[in-house]
């Protein structure tokens, strides 16, 4: 692999850009690997990324049904951060906001991470009580974060309308090292480093069934034939409960759609990230200028990577409140994902019924600002076979010992 | 927008005035049950990529609750029927078998 550099951009621009390589290869796929991984998303990448980098396994195959983060990856609004309440959470999380803070040395890809920072408002007094808490929380866990005021609000955010009819901005709570990553880039940076290591990335090849003798996986059928493998890591987002019946085990989770939407470009006007909770909408502006918002879910299940329109409209409204000059916006384009929720909106990262197939999936709505941690941690998964330290909390088995990570009622929404 | 008919009042109701309750025909475990049987019911869901059934309540019209029965992939909707039963009714599994024969979900085919 030749290395971006300064120094490549001149060469290429003296050659007329004639010697830039491929990012990965696309080979066909061998008989057999090592490892697995359903899933060429984010997590999916950084999973095979760090079984390589901090395991030595590079013997693995990463598949996937359509392009590479081509599903939720692609589809989110680009925000990191790590305000969790609960300790397992924040733990997970924060490892993967430093994770970000270094990845585009660590990949020499830029996924231009920008820590603009993140603010949660406060509109009610249980909002201040809850961010006040979670500020508390945040300080124990070593994430630093802070409740500001109204005053610092505006100071930071001038757009912002603090006297809205029916919900003032009261407060916020603040992470100044959160922010935003260019999310295509990511996988792409991750797959370009994966590639590089040997592993094969092998697109369009949906899998089709989960092979399996005496309670344990041999491999998986796919589009392009049958692939053996030591170690299945399934980390397919929204299409867990799909893959999951494949392999004949159910999961705690179902997949809803989730939208978002970005605005006509217009000047810099708001460096930071604001998220409006208890009216339900996020917004932040990217480096073209688009407005990037985000919604809530539909309430139903749903595979089709559409949503409902009446949200668009629900978020929009919420947002022209706090934000009056979005009434003025023009809505460029409008997406939807395929997300997949877990009971206590917190992710699965672990074993399976089946003993040699690991799981990592429901993140819900939060997925891609956990990106690098939950690859690091569902690497340590697969390679040893036991759950590590970031991940020991979120296993199945939760679910039947009663022992949730809460974030529905620490955020009070979804994220 | 998804538009359901409502079982009890008649109505054609919109996604708005509705509110999705989750998968039907869930069989309730409760204290005495095993571990096993009370997450399940809790927590463990169906959600498949295909038919699906699931509880709805017509929250901003009667107040009723009832079933049902959609394809997840499609958004086609095969029918709604009154909650106070434990199965689909016929008519409305034939439906389904027209547009996907071999279906199952659950014990239902």
């Amino acid at each position: 692999m030749r290395r971006y550099s300064a120094f490549a951009i001149a060469r290429e621009a003296a050659r007329f850009h004639t010697g830039w390589e491929r990012a990965w290869r696309s080979p066909e796929p061998k008989k057999k690997y090592d490892v697995i991984i359903v899933g060429a998303g984010g997590h999916g990448l950084a999973t095979a990324f760090y079984l390589g980098k901090n395991y030595g396994i590079t013997n693995v195959a990463i598949i996937e049904k359509g392009w590479l983060g081509g599903g939720n990856t692609g589809r989110n609004t680009t925000i990191i951060r790590s305000n969790y309440l609960q300790d397992p959470s924040a733990a997970l999380y924060e490892k993967a906001r430093s994770l970000y803070e270094t990845m585009s040395q660590d990949l020499n890809y830029n996924v231009m991470f920008s820590p603009r920072g993140v603010i949660m408002l406060a509109q009610t007094e249980s909002e201040i009580r809850g961010y006040q808490r979670t500020a508390h929380a945040n300080a124990l866990q070593g994430v630093k974060t802070e409740f500001i005021g109204p005053q610092r609000v505006k100071e930071l955010v001038p757009i912002i309308n603090l006297d809205g009819p029916r919900y003032p901005v009261l407060g916020g709570l603040w992470q100044e090292r959160g922010g935003t990553g260019r999310h295509d880039a990511v996988a792409w940076g991750y797959a370009r480093a994966c590639s590089d290591m040997g592993m094969d990335i092998i697109q369009k090849c949906e899998v089709t069934g989960v092979r399996q003798e005496g309670g344990k996986v041999t491999g998986v059928d796919t589009t392009k034939g049958p692939i053996d493998c030591d170690k299945l890591g399934l980390v397919v987002a929204g299409n867990s409960g799909d893959l999951a019946n494949m392999a004949g085990f159910r999961l705690p989770m179902e997949s809803v759609a989730l939208q978002a939407l970005v605005s006509e470009p217009i000047k810099p006007c708001m460096d930071v990230v604001v998220m409006a909770n208890t009216v339900h909408g996020y917004m932040s502006q990217s480096d073209k200028g688009e407005m990037v918002i985000g919604g809530g879910t539909d309430g139903f299940n749903n595979y089709t990577q559409r949503g409902s329109f009446h949200h668009v409209e629900e978020t929009v409204r919420a947002l022209v409140e706090t934000f009056p000059m979005v009434s003025r916006l023009k809505m460029l384009r409008q997406w939807g994902g395929i997300v997949d929720v877990t009971g206590d909106r917190s992710p699965v990262i672990g074993k399976t019924p089946l003993g040699n197939c690991f799981i990592n999936a429901g993140w819900g709505t939060g997925g891609f600002k956990a990106i690098p941690g939950g690859g690091w941690a569902t690497a340590e998964l697969i390679a040893k076979g036991e759950p590590g330290p970031l991940s020991a909390e979120f296993g199945m088995e939760r679910f039947i010992e009663g022992r949730f990570i809460d974030e529905s009622v620490a955020a009070g929404v979804a994220h | 927008m998804l538009t359901l008919k409502c079982p009890y009042c008649g109505v054609d109701a919109e996604e708005t005035e509705l509110h999705a309750e989750g998968e039907a025909h869930l069989k309730r475990f409760g204290p005495g049950s095993s571990d096993d049987d009370f997450e399940s019911y809790l927590f463990m869901r169906e959600n498949p990529k295909g038919v699906h059934f699931e509880r709805w309540r017509h929250q901003s019209g009667c107040g009723k609750f009832f079933h049902a029965a959609r394809c997840t992939m499609t958004l086609q909707v095969f029918g709604t029927y009154p909650a106070q039963t434990l199965e689909p009714p016929q008519d409305i599994k034939d439906k389904i078998s027209a547009t996907y024969p071999g279906w199952s979900w659950r014990e239902f085919q």
